[in-house]
C-alpha cells in the first residue's frame, strides 16, 4: 500500500497531515476548552486512519473512548478547573529538546520494523496461525478477533475487566469519598440546573 | 440549554439508535467488529448525551447512581461466574464447551455472556465516572 499512488495512500496522507496539524494546534492553544475540542478531533482522525488501515475494532474503541467519553470527562473536568492555563515563563527548549530526541528514536525505532502489511512478519507467526487454524477447524465464530478475546484469550479479558472495575472504583472512591458510616450516601441531589 | 428544541428533539430522536447500536456492537460482536468494551462505551455514551440535554437530575431517574455502581462488580462477577461455571462442568476455568451439546454453540454461548460481563462493567465504570465527575462541582 504505502509507495504505489492508490486511494488509500492518498487518504492516509490527507489524514496524517490533518493529524500533524491538530497536533501543533493542540501545542500553541492556551484555552482549555479548544485543547479538548481539538483532542476530540484527533481522536477522530485517528479513528478513520484506524478504518484506512483495516482495523475497524480500534476506529470503533477510539471513536467511542477517545472523541466520546473522555472529551465529555475532560470537559466536566474543566468545569471544575476553569478553563485558561496559566501563562508559563520556563523556557521551552528542555522540553523542545526531549520531545525531538523521543521522537527520533520513535522513528529509528521504526526503521526496524517488518513492512507494513507483510504476512510473515513476526508477530503473525508466533500463536495467531494456531489460533486461526483452531477456529477454521473447530467453525468458531467467524470474527476470530472476538474469539481470541473472548475465548482463547479470555484469562487476559478478564484481567482487563478487572482493570476496568479496579479504575472505576478507584476514580469512584478518590471523587465521592465512599460511604458516610451508618447513614445514606452522599449524593443527595440538589434540585435546580443541571446542566453542566 | 433548557431551550433548546432542535437539540432536545434531536437528541430524543437519535438516543434510542445509540442504544440499538450498543446492542448490535454487542450481539454481533461474534460476526463483525466489536464487542462487550465498544458496545459499553456506546451505552454509556448515550446516558452521557442523555444527561448532557436533559439534565443529570433525570438522567440518574433513567440510570440510578445505585445500578450504575452496582454494575461495575456485577460485570467482574458475570466474567468470572461464566469462568466458575465452566469449572464445574469438569472443564477448564473460561472453557465453554460445557455450555451447550455443540462445540460451536457452547462457545458462542460462553462468549456472549462474557462479553456481557464486560459490557456491564464498562457501561457502569464510565457513566460511574461521569456521575462522580459532575456531582464534584454542586458540593
Amino acid at each position: 500500500m504505502i509507495g504505489t499512488p492508490s486511494a488509500e495512500a492518498f487518504v492516509m496522507a490527507v489524514l496524517l497531515t490533518l493529524l500533524a496539524a491538530v497536533t501543533i494546534a493542540i501545542a500553541r492553544q492556551r484555552n482549555m476548552f479548544g485543547v479538548v475540542i481539538l483532542a476530540s478531533i484527533y481522536s477522530f482522525l485517528m479513528a478513520s486512519l484506524m478504518i484506512v488501515l483495516d482495523a475497524v475494532d480500534v476506529a470503533m474503541t477510539e471513536a467511542s473512548v477517545g472523541a466520546g467519553i473522555s472529551t465529555v470527562i475532560l470537559l466536566t473536568t474543566l468545569y471544575l478547573t476553569g478553563s485558561m492555563e496559566y501563562p508559563q515563563r520556563r523556557s521551552v527548549a528542555i522540553p523542545l529538546f526531549v520531545s525531538i530526541v523521543v521522537g527520533a528514536a520513535l522513528v529509528w525505532g521504526t526503521i526496524g520494523l517488518p513492512a507494513f502489511g507483510i504476512s510473515d512478519a513476526p508477530i503473525h507467526q508466533h500463536v495467531a496461525p494456531t489460533y486461526i487454524d483452531f477456529s477454521r477447524k473447530h467453525d468458531m465464530p467467524p470474527n476470530i478477533v472476538t474469539a481470541v478475546l473472548a475465548d482463547f484469550r479470555g484469562f487476559d479479558t478478564l484481567g482487563e475487566t478487572t482493570v476496568v472495575f479496579t479504575a472505576g472504583i478507584g476514580v469512584l472512591l478518590l471523587l465521592q469519598g465512599g460511604w458516610r458510616i451508618g447513614g445514606s450516601r452522599r449524593d443527595e441531589e440538589t434540585e435546580g440546573d443541571d446542566e453542566i | 440549554m433548557r431551550l433548546d428544541l432542535i437539540l432536545r428533539v434531536g437528541a430524543k430522536l437519535i438516543l434510542p439508535f445509540i442504544l440499538l447500536f450498543a446492542l448490535y456492537v454487542q450481539f454481533h460482536g461474534d460476526y463483525g467488529p466489536g464487542g462487550g468494551f465498544q458496545a459499553g462505551v456506546i451505552a454509556a455514551g448515550m446516558v452521557i448525551l442523555y444527561a448532557i440535554i436533559f439534565g443529570v437530575h433525570a438522567a440518574k431517574r433513567i440510570a440510578p447512581p445505585i445500578m450504575v455502581e452496582m454494575m461495575v462488580p456485577m460485570g467482574v462477577a458475570i466474567f468470572t461466574g461464566a469462568g466458575i461455571a465452566g469449572l464445574l462442568m469438569g472443564n477448564n476455568f473460561l472453557d465453554y464447551t460445557g455450555f451447550a451439546h455443540d462445540y460451536l454453540h457452547a462457545h458462542e454461548w460462553g462468549i456472549l455472556i462474557v462479553e456481557l460481563g464486560v459490557l456491564v462493567t464498562v457501561c457502569g465504570t464510565m457513566v460511574a465516572m461521569f456521575y462522580a465527575f459532575v456531582q464534584r462541582g454542586r458540593s
